[in-house]
């Protein structure tokens, strides 16, 4: 009988995972760390405290706080009560409804935030200039480069956090418990008051929660609609430190501080929104669907109609459209008339100007290959997680939840400290330093996706594979692989999708010829190309659009089969 | 075929000692049932031999050939081990038709008519026709099968089979019962079955081990040896409903405390003065108070028609006695008591039990 090596198959996967969480992870996040404590050679907290007194370091995190926190009440009001409206009443055409306030997810917030900017800008924007030119205004209605325009931009294009998870729960919520109240004597306000809200309350505070993670760490809205009035946040400022200086060391520190302010903060948020799931909210809410009583609108079911119309007119067709017309303008300020008109831009775009088209290559390119390394690499991962019984497995569990909690800008700024050169590779300028951001910044949804799938399958599925005379790795190829893939797949286009759009990360990273299609419109808008900016925000909703479509259609095909 | 001998065998998890120094043998060609209670460390026990845990100390053989010996670290992977195993939940593969599941042992192995004999498999367990159905196509006791033809279509030495019925309901679970037992006959493979249903345990074996709480083996026997003569309590109540009385022996008289009379019962094969009669509900007779009946003076507390028996829950001296007696018998001879109806009880078998043991959960 052979001698198995104390070194199998299982010590192979453990170390190969850590050390994939390690450099990709682990790495960048300690150097962060590393740079925003030690200061000439000394762990110093009173420096990085003379830092977070430095009046635009602690303006940006208040910035930060205030944007998300009112960006957090506006979603979560708006969520919450569009999920109640197409759940519990009886609005006509529910479920298209429910699709429609989707939408907003597939668009990215920053090209929104164009499309507003273009709308209502104090001067330039259309809708300002129409009320003053032609309804004779004074003065414009509303200016978009404020506190106020960024929260409702960015709750636009956020509130689907709370719709998705409050029209779950009040889908899932087991009518009898209202019923039962009904019956013992309470009328419909007591109950939505004692009993439903009490009841979604873990899902609407978990969705809000999800808001406030992802405005704190966002990017793009705050920097087009707030950088030009010296509104910044957290990430928008750790950008300016990093390109604005050059590279100084005291910028990089700036940015290190400000880092480790962000990373605490979300590591805070995602622990708070643990403990919020886990009280309870499966024990009241069964897990299959009933059918909830309806509260009647009676006359004001066509009223409630349009409002959602309007609502989904204004949010997402207005500013679509604004995108496609300016992107077609021959000049950005011209009014929307056809002589005005070409499509010029748009060839020009596509199939003329290196920077545009790099830009798509760069993106389908670095989204393709991101979403196939992180797909595997997840696999891995996930396996040694769920299934395996290999000591030091606590290192690995740690590592694997750090994905979730570090914000894209975090990642960036690691990765730029980690493979510029100082410690032997440099990656700086090229798109391979994008792509090892783009890995770390994804490995979350990989993880989530294949570690769900890999708890379906049960052990003894392995097992039975052994006692049937396949080695371990027979058992991986033709057990868990195939009974995995569906988690694979929702992996690769959940990591797909969202690096086509991408802006956050790779606007801290690009170089000449590294532009991402987010970077390029971003930058074509910072250089006042308004117009080919735009062209190419329509260009990018195309090939978004056109790209969740195909994946459901393929989803849906696969799930009929 | 193989026998499996299994000597000083320990395993521990964490704090937790599962198996201390356990050694068993069971013979090639037999089907032996290892029997005990749930988490009594008997799937453990499954899972070292099939290669999936590795002992602490001690050593397993399959077939004369060492798979795994904790003392120089020398283990063999499942996968060389030779054998066919059904899961409780019989892990049947979801993504791959009967056929694929069933052919898969031997493509591994590559074999030689492979459709063949998969094929033939597929028919010993009565699955012709389905060959084609994916494992969601098919009920619970067809997956059984599958996992069944599975474990058995590269014909292992040896066959572990980890609670396969459980999930059965009582018609399939018999038949399988029946099957699995033809099979072995057929095939002559060793088969190592392991459960917590003493019926089964009793109906499928050539030999029984009896495994309690703590992992320690505690009879082996035959079926019918363990059942008739259960070394200790724990057996006999872990074979069937158990009653228990106290009886104390003074100058040679058997009493029962609480009643004035002796008890002219049966006579104790065990020594000491302290001890414990244990009989099943069916070892009980009644008789009618009144009678010249030389039994036990009892009450009736509950009165249950069950059908083809009647089942008693029966008050005697302080202690609460089960008996079940076929209701024909009942009626024929006047034995249809109501509660609190005062009868005398008799016992046509005895089990003597050193020391005293109460009843536990007979209600």
């Amino acid at each position: 009988m052979g001698k198995t090596s104390r070194f199998g198959t299982a010590q192979l996967l453990f170390v190969l995972s850590v050390g994939i969480l390690v450099v990709i992870v682990a790495v960048p996040m300690l150097l962060i760390f590393f740079n925003a404590f030690w200061v000439s050679g000394h762990f110093n907290v009173a420096d990085v405290i003379r830092v977070l007194r430095q009046s635009e370091t602690y303006e940006a995190l208040l910035n930060s706080l205030f944007l998300s926190s009112g960006v957090t009440i506006t979603g979560t009001l708006v969520g919450t009560f569009f999920a109640w409206l197409v759940t519990r009443t009886d609005l006509p055409l529910k479920k298209t409804m429910k699709l429609l306030f989707l939408v907003p997810f597939m668009l990215p917030a920053f090209i929104g935030a164009l499309a507003w900017k273009m709308l209502l800008s104090p001067r330039a924007g259309y809708i300002n200039r129409l009320f003053m030119d032609v309804f004779g205004f004074s003065s414009p209605i509303f200016d978009i480069y404020t506190y106020a325009g960024i929260i409702l931009v960015e709750t636009m294009y956020l509130f689907p956090f709370v719709f998705i998870q409050v029209s779950g729960a009040l889908e899932r919520m087991d009518p009898t418990l209202e019923e039962s109240a009904r019956i013992s004597g309470a009328d419909l306000f007591t109950i939505t008051r004692k009993i439903t809200i009490p009841l979604v309350m873990p899902s609407i505070l978990s969705g809000a929660l999800l808001i406030m993670l992802y405005s704190m760490a966002h990017f793009g809205t705050v920097a087009v609609l707030g950088v030009e009035t010296g509104i910044y946040n957290i990430p928008t400022l750790i950008y300016e430190k990093i390109h604005q200086s050059a590279g100084s060391f005291d910028s990089i520190r700036t940015a290190t501080v400000l880092a480790t302010v962000l990373v605490i903060t979300a590591a805070f948020i995602l622990w708070l929104q643990n403990r919020v799931l886990n009280q309870g909210r499966y024990q009241i809410i069964a897990g299959k669907s009933f059918r909830p009583s309806e509260l009647k609108l009676r006359t004001w079911r066509i009223p409630m109609l349009v409002f959602c119309l309007l609502y989904i007119g204004l949010t997402i067709v207005l500013p679509t459209v604004t995108i496609f017309m300016v992107g077609g303008l021959k000049t950005y300020g011209l009014p929307f008339v056809s002589e005005n008109m070409t499509w010029e831009n748009y060839r020009y775009i596509l199939f003329e100007w290196d920077l545009t088209r790099d830009a798509i290559w760069n993106s389908v390119s670095l989204g393709l290959s991101a979403a196939l390394i992180t797909m595997f690499a997840g696999v891995i991962i996930s396996y040694v997680i769920v299934k395996m019984k290999v000591r030091g497995k606590g290192i690995l569990e740690f590592l694997g939840m750090l994905p979730f909690s570090v914000p894209g800008s975090v990642i960036a700024l690691g990765v730029i400290l980690a493979w510029s050169g100082k410690y032997g590779v440099n990656l700086y300028n090229t798109v391979w330093i994008i792509l090892v951001a783009y890995v770390a910044r994804y490995m979350a949804f990989s993880l989530k996706a294949n570690s769900a799938a890999l708890e379906q399958v049960h052990d003894s599925l392995v097992e039975a594979a052994r006692a049937s005379g396949a080695t371990m790795w027979q058992a991986l190829k033709d057990v868990v692989i195939p009974l995995v893939r569906p988690g694979m797949m929702a992996a690769f286009f959940l990591i797909f999708l969202p690096a086509l759009r991408e802006l956050t990360v790779s606007v801290l990273l690009y170089g000449p010829t590294t532009r991402t299609i987010g970077v390029a419109i971003y930058t074509l808008n910072e250089d006042g190309e308004t117009v080919y900016s735009a062209a190419l925000a329509g260009i990018a909703l195309v090939i978004i659009v056109t790209g969740e479509i195909l994946i459901k259609r393929l989803v849906a095909g696969k799930n009929n089969a | 075929m193989a026998d499996v001998r299994i000597s000083e065998v320990s395993k521990r998890y964490a704090e937790k000692s599962v198996l201390e120094s356990l050694s068993l043998e069971v013979r090639d060609g037999e089907c032996f049932t290892l029997l005990g209670p749930s988490g009594c460390g008997k799937t453990v026990l499954l899972r070292l031999i099939a290669g999936f845990e590795s002992p602490d100390s001690g050593t397993i053989s399959i077939g004369g050939e060492p798979v795994a010996d904790a003392a120089t670290g020398q283990r063999l992977p499942p996968d060389q081990r030779g054998l066919g195993m059904v899961f409780q939940d019989y892990a049947v593969w979801p993504h791959m038709s009967v056929y694929e599941n069933v052919a898969y042992p031997l493509k591994l192995a590559g074999s030689p008519a492979l459709r063949e004999r998969t094929m033939r498999a597929i028919g010993l367990v009565g699955l012709d026709k389905l060959e084609q159905r994916l494992p969601s196509q098919l009920s619970g006791g067809q997956q059984q099968r599958v996992a069944l033809a599975r474990a058995l279509v590269s014909e292992p030495r040896l066959l572990l089979l980890d609670e396969p019925l459980n999930n059965l309901d009582a018609n399939l679970r018999e038949e399988m019962r029946f099957e699995i037992k033809a099979l072995q006959r057929q095939l002559g493979v060793t088969i190592l079955y392991i459960t917590h249903d003493q019926e089964i345990a009793l109906g499928i074996s050539d030999r029984i081990a009896v495994m309690d709480e703590r992992g320690h083996l505690r009879q082996i026997g035959a079926p019918d040896e363990v059942y008739e003569h259960p070394v200790d309590d724990f057996i006999f109540r872990f074979l069937g409903v158990a009653n228990f009385l106290p009886v104390t022996r003074e100058d040679g008289v058997l009493r029962i405390a609480g009643l004035p009379e002796p008890w002219r019962g049966p006579a104790p094969d065990k020594p000491g003065d302290a001890l414990t009669v244990g009989f099943r509900p069916s070892d009980v007779t009644l008789a009618p108070e009144g009678t010249d009946s030389i039994g036990l003076p009892g009450v009736v507390r509950r009165a249950s028609f069950l059908g083809a028996q009647m089942d008693y829950l029966i008050d005697v001296a302080g202690t609460q006695i089960r008996a079940a007696l076929p209701s024909h018998e009942c009626v024929a001879r006047g034995l249809v008591f109501a509660e609190g109806d005062s009868c005398r009880v008799e016992l046509a078998n005895a089990h003597w039990f050193e020391g005293e043991i109460t009843n536990k959960g007979i209600l």
